[in-house]
Order: structure tokens, then C-alpha cells, then sequence
């Protein structure tokens, strides 16, 4: 199954990034392949619609599960429909690899 | 005849906290007042003064009229307003809400989440796989009855004496039966160190 984490950079050391929509970079993990993959996130600047044009190129990837700071009132509606699983972690200074990690204790 | 009944408001974000508290108190021994300030209170200004949405988009969102949001904003204004001038903690609960879709909130890792499948129960963390999660589904703050979902409990930090949590009743204004001591939120900062 693969999860998205919105990163503030494109290494494992980079930290969690608060905001979805407008995220710098996107983490693709599959939790079966344990493969991920970085997509950087172009809509970040957008004057507006960050958060759907964000929606959308993770929804491309089949993600069924999104770990962000927060999510906007646009997004909820959107992924509500699309059937895909918003996790809201309040924890700034978590790493991506501690994220990955606690992913994969299962 | 009886009023119409109050229309449910939708909360989209729960609060962080569940409330404030002022410092620098000249009388640092006797505990504040307290302000209630309702869930669809605080879902009002984040809307409004958070969002910066006008009150008719405020208003759809929390599915209520736009009249009835301008009063419940009106309303938490004058809370807040109260809370600050008067030196008074704000404590965010009740109200007559429901969540959004169903929320879930895990214990262990203080993770917030949904259920998009709502066929499937899912009674783990999606995070850390801890099976402590707490559910903010459709929780309507009705009357005191419905209060007693909290299971919050009050406990002595003397002798350990416990009673469940009593709506709307600061813990420190109950006192021990035992050794007649202010009791203590259980599981909170304060009684981490017991």
C-alpha cells in the first residue's frame, strides 16, 4: 500500500512539512516494495488551487494514505471522495525516516 | 410547544487544546474563573478571524444559516473578549456538533485520522499500530448526560483517592474525601510526577 509524506526536502533527513498543498516535496512510500520516491511539488508557489493540483498528483501515484501537518478545507471534501485516508500528525520536527520507521512496525 | 430543536454544527478541525490559561496572576493560590467557550465557538473564529472566510462561507461550511453563524461567532467573541479582560481561563467544550466524517485520535503517537472506509472498522493507528485510539466520531454535546462519555477521572496527588470526572466541574474544585486535598486531572503534566 503506498503512503505520501509531505517533506520540507528530498532526503530521509528531511522534516515533516506542515502544510499539504504546499509541501516542497512529496515522499511516495510503498509500504510493500518498501521502494519511495521523491516527486518535488510544483504547484508550491501556485497563487491558488495548491491544495487540488497537490490532490491530484498524489492520486496519480494510487496512494491510499497521506501523513501531513494539516490539510485544507478544499482537500478534506476531495480526498473524502476519493477514498483516501488523511492522517494529521502535529509533530514538526519528526523526520521522514522516523515516519517511514513507524510505518513499518507492523 | 417546544422550540425547534437546534440544528447539529459541523466541526472540521477539533481544537488542539482544550483550553487557556491566563499567567501572571497577582493571586497565584486561588484558581481563575472559567469561560466555556463551545466547540462551534471556536470552529466560528477559526473560520472567520483563522480562514478569513466571510460569514456566508462560514456559514455553509458549518452547515447552519449564515444568521445563525453571525450569532455563534457574535457569541464567542464576547467569550473570548470576557476571558482576556477579565483574567478568566477558557476552556473549549459541549455544543451541539458533530465531526466532519469520523475522526479518530491515537494515544501513543498523537496522531489525528479518518476513515474513509467506512465499512471497515480500523482499530489501529495507522501510524504506529497502537491499538489506543480514541474516536471524536458524531460526538454530540447534548445535555450533562452525554457529558459523561468523558472518561476523564479526578484523582487526589495525595492518597490516590479516584472519582470519574464531573462535567463542567474544574478538578480542583473537588476535594479529596480522605485527606481533603484539591484533586488533579489524572494523567495530567502534574500528576506525571507522582
Amino acid at each position: 500500500m503506498k503512503t505520501a509524506i509531505t517533506s520540507t526536502g528530498n532526503t530521509l533527513e528531511s522534516k515533516l512539512d506542515q502544510r499539504f498543498g504546499r509541501c516542497a516535496y512529496f515522499v511516495i512510500y510503498d509500504t510493500e516494495t518498501t521502494g519511495m520516491e521523491f516527486i518535488p511539488n510544483h504547484s508550491k508557489d501556485a497563487q491558488e488551487g495548491a491544495g487540488p493540483a497537490a490532490v491530484q498528483l498524489v492520486a496519480s501515484r494510487d496512494v491510499r494514505k497521506i501523513i501531513s501537518g494539516e490539510f485544507g478545507i478544499k482537500i478534506k471534501s476531495l480526498l473524502d471522495r476519493l477514498k483516501i485516508q488523511m492522517i494529521v500528525l502535529k509533530e514538526p520536527e519528526k523526520t521522514i525516516n522516523e515516519i517511514i520507521e513507524m510505518l513499518n512496525k507492523k | 410547544m417546544s422550540p425547534r430543536p437546534i440544528k447539529l454544527r459541523k466541526i472540521s478541525n477539533p481544537p488542539l487544546v482544550s483550553g487557556f490559561k491566563p499567567y501572571g496572576a497577582k493571586d497565584t493560590d486561588k484558581d481563575p474563573e472559567v469561560v466555556f467557550l463551545q466547540y462551534e465557538e471556536y470552529e466560528a473564529i477559526r473560520l472567520c478571524d483563522y480562514e478569513k472566510l466571510n460569514h456566508l462561507h462560514a456559514s455553509e461550511i458549518m452547515n447552519v444559516s449564515r444568521p445563525t453563524l453571525t450569532r455563534i461567532y457574535a457569541k464567542a467573541r464576547e467569550k473570548m473578549a470576557e476571558a482576556i479582560v477579565l483574567g478568566k481561563q477558557l476552556i473549549i467544550e459541549g455544543g451541539k456538533i458533530y465531526f466532519d466524517s469520523e475522526w479518530f485520535s491515537c494515544k501513543t503517537c498523537g496522531c489525528f485520522f479518518n476513515n474513509p472506509e467506512k465499512q471497515d472498522d480500523n482499530k489501529e493507528c495507522p501510524l504506529c499500530n497502537s491499538k489506543d485510539i480514541i474516536i471524536c466520531e458524531e460526538f454530540i454535546y447534548e445535555d450533562e448526560e452525554s457529558f459523561s462519555r468523558c472518561h476523564d477521572i479526578c484523582v487526589c496527588p495525595v492518597c490516590g483517592f479516584e472519582k470519574p470526572h464531573g462535567f463542567r466541574i474544574p478538578c480542583r474544585n473537588e476535594i479529596c474525601p480522605e485527606c481533603h486535598q484539591h484533586l488533579i486531572r489524572k494523567g495530567s503534566l502534574h500528576t506525571k510526577n507522582i
